[in-house]
């Protein structure tokens, strides 16, 4: 072993250890991972783009903070540990902000807030379920609200389908957990062709991705069932996710979204994918 | 090492094994009966039904197993002829679908192991046993099957092991087993290291338990190359070297 070689490797193994984020890093280049599956949030076009509301706003976001930003698509499970590990530097994936989340990674301040609500087949027996067509508002899961004992009653024996560690699967866990059974699934869309194909008699979903959802020919039978629920339940909202370490791009983030929600560019953003203004 | 959250793990994980041994039993009895189908259209069948045979053991052999489970539990659904046939009420359930494509799969696999089992079966076995009168099922029981059995056991047992494993696929379908439900534990927790070591480790210990039942199966079946228990009485060995001078 040569002096030289010794060397290589020592500053070898120095790159390797190296950690992932240094601290007072001077941001440039950013990754930001999506999952590329959640229209009309993100999801993936035919030339391979991810495209979207998330994408969109993000966009906007980066110039406002002088940053350059890869995005990446990446599997819905997995992904706050994989922003741990450094893979990436922010989640953008409609990821509500909760306590849970925020004892593991930074969330900035949110850039929407949307309702969730039942989606079932038109024709089934769980159509129009009761509150169908209004707007509820709950505090926390074990908050029994007038509207949740009926639609309890209407969900005995039946079965539900979420997407596994969501803000809903904890709801529908435990708010119908005793009456249902429930299955968890890896993608929503993956839930949505089983709802269809009639496996499964409902599933509760951000609102905003549903609609997109019921636009596919395939699931044109389903519709929204029960009333729409909002509030604090699902926390602050939908913010970006980043390591704890990483405070100085926070405040940049921080920063860029105040200002778009400000000027009304997440308005005018959402309108034109979500169909609905969901600005926090 | 927080001791504490790797018991709670172990527990969680634990009450899924059964779900695993379940989905690698069916599967396994079922793609064996399927296999032993296939080997004997491949050689006894004639041109159409050994053609048939090939093809299946070329797709199933040739594709990933988790496109097969897609297109069984995803794709079959998406025709309302299956979905109002009297197939359904099976093909509606993920366990089923899991069992089904796992079986489909391992069956095109088996049977090129048994057929290669019974390639090794000496032409000269077969004729002693018909110079002594033995033929047809007796022939089979006696000579053809333990020499086939002998001879696949070692790739069988590959299979085997390689089975177990493929059953972590049915998380994909909904049915949470060892592996589904290790992910899931790490979604709630973000403790991905702690909870896949001791998935690891249950999936270790079934498979050690299986590769000892397959060497006691091999052990029974080949006596004939274990050095043969002594009948007292005969070839009587000195045992000590005590000799006496007066």
């Amino acid at each position: 072993m040569s002096f030289k070689t010794i060397a290589l490797a020592g500053a070898l193994a120095a790159v390797i250890l190296a950690p992932a984020a240094a601290s007072a890093k001077d941001w440039k280049k950013v990754t930001v991972a999506l999952e590329g599956g959640y229209a009309p949030w993100n999801l993936t076009d035919a030339s391979g783009q991810i495209v979207g509301f998330e994408p969109d706003l993000l966009k906007v976001l980066c110039e406002h903070a002088d940053l350059e930003c890869t995005m990446i698509s990446q599997d819905w499970d997995g992904m706050i540990t994989a922003l741990n590990a450094g893979k990436f530097d922010v989640i953008m994936d409609a990821l509500s902000i909760t306590p849970e989340r925020q004892k593991v990674i930074d969330f900035t301040v949110p850039y929407a807030a949307t309702p969730a609500v039942f989606a079932a087949p038109k024709d089934s027996e769980l159509a129009d379920l009761p509150g169908t067509g209004t707007v509820i508002k709950l505090e926390d899961v074990h908050d029994q609200a007038d509207a949740i004992a009926p639609l309890r009653e209407a969900m005995k024996g039946k079965t539900i389908g979420i997407q596994s560690s969501t803000v809903y699967a904890n709801f529908v866990y435990e708010n119908f957990g005793d009456v249902a059974t429930i299955k968890e699934y890896k993608t929503a869309a993956e839930r949505d062709l089983d709802l269809s194909v009639g496996r499964i008699d409902a599933g509760f979903e951000d609102a905003t991705y549903l609609l997109g959802t019921f636009e596919a020919s395939e699931n044109n039978n389903l519709a929204f069932t029960g009333p729409e629920i909002g509030g604090q339940i699902w926390g602050e909202g939908e913010g970006l996710g980043l390591r704890k370490s990483d405070t100085d791009l926070k405040a940049k983030f921080d920063e860029a979204i105040k200002a778009a929600v400000a000027d009304g560019t997440v308005k005018t953003l959402s309108e034109k994918w979500l169909k609905v203004d969901v600005t926090p | 090492m927080d001791f504490e959250f790797l018991a709670s793990t172990f527990v969680t994980l634990v009450k899924a094994v059964p779900t695993t041994l379940e989905l690698f039993g069916a599967s396994v009895v079922l793609g064996a009966l399927l296999a032993i189908v296939l080997v004997v259209m491949r050689t006894v069948g004639g041109p159409i039904l050994s053609a048939f045979s090939r093809v299946y053991v070329f797709i199933f052999r040739g594709s990933p197993l988790l496109i097969q489970m897609f297109l069984i539990y995803y794709g079959l659904g998406q025709f309302a002829v299956i979905r109002d046939s009297f197939a359904w009420p099976v093909l509606r359930e993920p366990y089923w679908c899991a069992v089904l494509a796992l079986a489909f799969c391992t069956a095109g696999y088996q049977a090129e192991i048994i057929r290669g089992g019974l390639q090794a079966v000496p032409p000269r076995e077969i004729e002693a046993a018909r110079s002594v009168g033995m033929s047809g099922f007796l022939l089979v029981r006696r000579i053809i099957a333990p020499i086939t059995l002998r001879a696949m056991l070692p790739a069988y047992s590959t299979e085997i092991i390689l089975m177990v494993k493929s059953t972590a696929l049915a998380s994909l379908v909904t049915v949470w087993e060892v592996t589904g439900t290790a992910q899931r534990l790490i979604s709630q927790t973000y403790r991905t290291m702690e909870v896949f070591l001791v998935a690891t480790l249950i999936y270790l210990v079934i498979n050690f338990i299986i590769v000892r039942l397959i060497a006691l199966l091999e052990h029974r079946l080949s006596p004939h190359l274990r050095e043969r228990p002594r009948i007292s009485g005969e070839g009587r060995t000195v045992t000590s070297l005590e000799t006496s001078h007066d």
